[in-house]
């Protein structure tokens, strides 16, 4: 048995609940959802937070919704909600995609999208899939609240804008009709942190690129947005020679470490191969919703 | 003897003998009532923790304990230094090696034991670590195994007196010289470099103990996650200069051991030590970190094996070069005169005409052990080697695989047959379990859907230059056809530490009838309670249902080596079929006196001894229990009750074998193996119940994909080691996993009583080659003859360039 350091423990019945025991106890508290990241770093004494302030009561916070011309999901939404999600299903399948190759099912009935995005860990699969879509997180302190544009919200691995007495209260990922979007990932045993994975999303009109988002998980900071290829994809007819050359700008953008899950030349030809497999497949998806 | 034959059911609807029953234990585990280590709570009792060496090889300068001493919930901090004025600083190991219980001079190893401390709960113990304070003074460290024998190479263990290098045993096997002579007359040489990297047995439970001394009584008890625990008594005896017959140790439930529960751990030793020195019972767990860094590991050899054989096939010859990597101490558990365990069974199961093996064993600066881990004593890294090189010959030749198999695997009528190193294999029809298992795999089908497999590969763009071109997967088809020696073993040839391996056993029959079986073996989820009262079953046809097994506590079983090699029913299983029978023979004099008749006029029909000719008359084991506790006047010389015991010391080892066959699903593009097949087919002889048998193969199975394809402890060039925990180690899930596909092959053993053959590592033995060769084979257009395990993505996509990497070392 591992045993955390010693720590305190409070629970919250409401967001301004947590958000004033956050202010009163410092920066050295922690909020804990599913606790599939913190409780082992804490187990393994990496991380030792003073207290803990446990969220799994905020229930207002779990849903999955359709706002206007935008999707919302509470902070609170487990993995398994989003799997499940009609209205992912039907909008966004990365989603589902990702979701199939997080984890395991224990995991994914506890852990959380607000968890999984403020851990910040920079292999996490729901961060580049907020990034594709090019998402924004909202943050909320006890006087005010902001968003955050996905792609802005890490400062470096593990490292986020949400400052010590703040905390993520929703996602919010921009609707776009026709739109197709996938995730590629290979990891070296199902439920394994990636080696590398790919999401992506187009809209295509008249078989042009009109508008796509690439996210990379793994290979750099959390979420990482392949910026030069999208740029080379809007406009260009859809198809293999574009996909190639995106794959191409998403290799050389990345920034792969060599360590135990391979050496940084094959993350690199991961990100290319995985990148034109998520856009064939985001492109059928075009097609079969019809657009 | 068969298990076809069907056998009565009892009451319970049990087989009375052989056949397929659902284990008498899993009602306590599958309710979470199993009684595990960690599950003893004792009054008073206290909790250890040890503090651990954050360097591979360092000086020890000074160790500060006072802040620790002063927390207030510490009741002692023990280091080496102390222990050293016990005379426990050191500990001997299973190989005649010494080990540090607490580093004292030096820290040899990360992850070594460095202090001890002794509070009132778990995590004040653990919290207490971090007070205490260690000055290192770092030294270059030995972390490649090939480089451990290089000039100026640091000296790890200077507390040797006049070690000059780091080197541990040289030890060969087989005729160099007849080996010599083959390789140069023939016509076809080929060698090939193969690591088969350090891996863990990782049991579900980790290690653990708790040990209490009783200043009253001077009786140590230590409750011990062990899978020896006879042998443990007599080592801590020998460690600590504690009487034996004042040591009880008591192996409760044990969640998994796989070998790594064979050995005495520092943890162990410290915990007696908090006992002597708090008078309280101390428990002492380690957590899953610490399990994977600090305890014994498995495999670790550096191959180099070359190939004879004529342009046809027929193999000639086998030559084998080890360098096997032993970490700091040496604390293998071997028999004493093979250092390298059973590995020179690598001719395997070839007719070949001479073999030679050269094992060097070195100190390196990682954890010690090499123990078992479900190898039947190396006989896994053996297996691995031969099938390798089967395979590379076949890529040399030209010639399909299965058929160079056919070609050279031993003939019926060549058994019992010595091999050219000297094992004499008690029985075997090779030939026919290998068509057996090609035709479960439909094998010629298989080869038929590759080349076509191959072919849309190509034509949609797929090319070694650039793999992943259109999409198509590669199919890849690997056997490989293993033969263990296995049930350590003959006293004549076999001990650990001068104890031979000889298991005792004892049987009382209550007068009631129900019986109670005293083993010396100890089951860690194999199934003992079960297998070994349905062997009482089939000799005295008492119901397996009212015979209790007793195993796993010194005091209350009579002496044995433990379970390990898959020893358990070769050995001990024999011991019970004999103590059986002897009981038998006992029950036929009482049967004979109750019918006033001669023994002679009796015969056994299952569970009664009756008369020849009048079977009408006659008593069952039951009654015959009862007279022989009464007043029923016995012939002379007879003593009353119906028990008996014997130690049972195997005339051989038996040879289970089996031929297994893999096919795997290559995503060129990206390196990713899936196993979609895999057929197993097993001969160990008569299956006493068939579901634990195959409950073994499953695992075993599943164990070798594991090593085949994610497992590996790795460490940095500084010697830290980069698989402490699950999320770094990686164990196989039933996603990884096919539905197996089982056959069986029955060929007895001629000299064990039941002719059963032992089965309990056959799968994890024979699978990985299985894998490795199913991988390669899917790997053929890229002209990849070998690449080192574990598999991973990154290592195939490495192959598929021609340049695989080492897997022991990562470079960062």
């Amino acid at each position: 048995m591992q045993t955390p350091a010693p720590f305190e423990y409070e629970h919250a019945s409401s967001v301004d609940e947590a958000l004033a025991l956050l202010e009163r106890h410092g920066p050295e508290t922690r909020l804990v959802a599913g606790g599939h990241s913190l409780l082992p770093m804490m187990k393994l004494r990496l991380a030792r937070p003073e207290r803990l302030v446990d969220v799994n009561d905020l229930t207002d916070l779990a849903y999955v919704r359709r706002e206007g011309d935008q999707i919302a999901i509470g902070a609170l939404t487990r993995h398994a909600q989003l799997a499940s999600s009609p209205l992912l299903a039907s909008l966004y399948p990365i989603f589902q995609d990702a979701e199939r190759v997080i984890a395991d099912p224990v995991v994914r009935n506890r852990g959380t999208i607000g968890g999984s995005l403020c851990q910040g860990d920079p292999a996490e699969d729901l961060s580049a899939v907020v990034a594709t879509l090019g998402g924004s997180l909202k943050i909320r302190s006890r006087t005010g609240e902001r968003v955050v544009a996905a792609r802005d919200f890490y400062l470096g691995p593990y490292e986020t804008q949400v400052g010590p007495a703040e905390m993520v209260t929703e996602v919010v990922i921009p609707i776009r009709p026709g739109a197709g979007s996938a995730y590629e990932k290979v990891e070296r045993r199902p439920g394994d942190w990636a080696i590398a994975a790919v999401g992506c999303f187009l809209t295509v009109s008249g078989g042009v690129i009109a508008d796509c988002g690439i996210g990379l998980a793994a290979v750099g900071a959390p979420g990482l947005p392949a910026l030069e290829a999208e740029a080379a994809l809007r406009g260009r007819p859809a198809g293999e020679e574009a996909y190639a050359a995106a794959a191409q700008m998403a290799a050389a953008h990345c920034r792969p470490q060599t360590d135990q899950r391979g050496p940084a030349e094959y993350k690199r030809d991961l990100v290319a191969e995985l990148t034109r497999r998520a856009l064939r497949r985001a492109a059928a998806r075009v097609m079969a919703g019809g657009a | 003897m068969t298990a076809t034959t069907p056998v009565p059911l009892s009451p319970a609807g049990n087989p009375i003998g052989f056949g397929r029953m659902l284990r008498k234990e899993d009602a306590r585990f599958l309710r979470g009532q199993g009684h595990y280590l960690d599950d003893i709570k004792l009054p008073g009792m206290l909790h250890g923790a040890i503090l651990r060496s954050p360097h591979a090889h360092a000086r020890l300068v000074s160790i500060d304990t006072s802040a620790a001493e002063a927390h207030p919930k510490v009741k002692a901090v023990i280091t080496g230094a102390m222990l050293e004025g016990l005379k426990l600083a050191w500990m001997p190991t299973l190989s005649r090696d010494v080990q540090a219980v607490l580093a004292t001079d030096k820290v040899r190893f990360f992850g070594q034991e460095v202090a001890f401390v002794v509070a009132e709960d778990r995590y004040s113990a653990r919290d207490a670590l971090e007070l205490i304070v260690v000055e290192y003074e770092p030294l270059d460290p030995v972390i490649d195994a090939r480089l451990a024998l290089a000039e100026g190479a640091p000296v790890i263990r200077d507390d040797i007196e006049g070690k000059k290098d780091n080197h541990i045993f040289d030890w060969e096997a087989g005729d160099r010289e007849a080996t010599d002579r083959v390789f140069s007359e023939a016509e076809v040489v080929v060698a090939q470099d193969m690591l088969y990297p350090r891996v863990h047995p990782a049991p579900m439970e980790t290690c653990g103990s708790i040990a209490h001394m009783d200043r009253v009584t001077g009786q140590l008890t230590a409750w011990s996650t062990t899978q020896a625990p006879h042998a443990h008594r007599t080592l801590y005896s020998l460690v600590a200069g504690l009487p034996e017959h004042k040591v009880r140790i008591i192996s409760p439930d044990i969640g998994g051991g796989f070998g790594n529960k064979v050995g005495i751990y520092p943890g162990y030793v410290l915990a007696v030590v908090g006992s002597i020195v708090t008078g309280k019972p101390v428990k002492w767990v380690e957590d899953r970190s610490e399990n994977l860094i600090s305890t014994s590991f498995a495999r670790d050899y550096h191959m180099h094996g070359e190939i004879a054989a004529s342009r046809d096939g027929k193999i000639k010859g086998l030559r084998v070069r080890v360098l096997a990597d032993h970490g700091a101490f040496n604390g293998t558990a071997q028999p004493t005169k093979f250092p390298a365990g059973c590995f020179h069974i690598f001719p395997g199961s070839y007719d070949l005409d001479a073999a030679h093996c050269e094992v060097t064993g070195v100190y390196t600066n990682k954890a010690p052990g090499g123990v078992a881990y479900a190898c039947s004593f190396r006989v896994t890294e053996a297996v691995y080697l031969v099938e390798r090189m089967v395979d590379v010959l076949a890529d040399e030749l030209g010639i399909d695989p299965a058929e160079l198999r056919r070609i050279n695997l031993l003939r019926p009528e060549q058994f019992p047959y010595t091999n050219k190193t000297g094992w004499v294999y008690d029985s075997g029809d090779y030939g026919r379990t290998l068509e057996v298992a090609l035709e479960k795999a439909g094998y010629t089908e298989l080869r038929r859907r590759q080349a076509e497999g191959r072919e849309r590969w190509r034509a949609a763009g797929g090319s070694p230059e650039d793999p992943g071109a259109g999409g198509e997967h590669l199919m890849g088809i690997g056997l490989s056809f293993f033969t263990e020696g296995v049930g350590a073993g003959p006293k004549k040839h076999m001990d650990i530490l001068g104890l031979g391996m000889a298991d005792g056993c004892e049987l009382r029959v209550h007068p009631t009838g129900k019986a109670q079986l005293r083993i010396s073996v100890q089951t860690q989820g194999q199934g003992h309670e079960t297998t070994f009262a349905q062997i009482v079953a089939h000799e005295l046809g008492i119901p397996p249902e009212d015979i209790e097994v007793i195993h796993g506590d010194t005091d209350n079983t009579p002496f044995g080596l433990g379970t390990y090699g898959s020893r358990s029913t070769p050995v001990s299983g024999a011991a019970a079929a004999v103590v059986s029978q002897r009981v038998r023979e006992k029950a036929r004099i009482v049967a004979a006196a109750a019918l006033e008749c001669s023994p002679e006029d009796l015969e056994w029909e299952l569970g009664r001894w009756q008369v020849k000719g009048d079977p009408e008359k006659g008593k069952t084991v039951a009654e015959i229990a009862m007279l022989a506790h009464g007043t029923l006047e016995l012939p002379e010389g007879v003593e009353g009750h119906l028990d008996a015991s014997v130690v049972y010391d195997p005339p051989n080892l038996t040879y289970p074998y089996g031929a297994d066959i893999c096919v795997v699903d290559l995503d060129p593009g990206t390196g990713r193996v899936k196993v979609d097949r895999f057929i197993a087919v097993d001969d160990c002889g008569p299956r006493i119940n068939p579901m634990i048998v195959e409950g073994q193969v499953h695992g075993g199975l599943a164990d070798g994909v594991g090593m085949a394809l994610m497992e590996a402890i790795q460490f940095d060039r500084s010697g830290t080691c980069l698989s402490g925990s699950l999320m770094d180690y990686l164990l196989p899930t039933s996603l990884d996993c096919p539905s197996w596909e089982l056959g069986e092959t029955v060929t007895p053993s001629p000299h064990h009583p039941l002719g059963v053959k032992g089965v309990g590592e056959s799968a994890t033995v024979g699978s990985p080659p299985a894998v490795v060769n199913a991988v390669i084979d899917a790997l053929e257009p890229f002209g990849v003859r070998h690449a080192d395990m574990p598999l991973t993505p990154a290592q195939v996509w490495l192959a598929m360039r021609g340049r695989p990497l080492r897997t022991d070392i990562v470079e960062m």
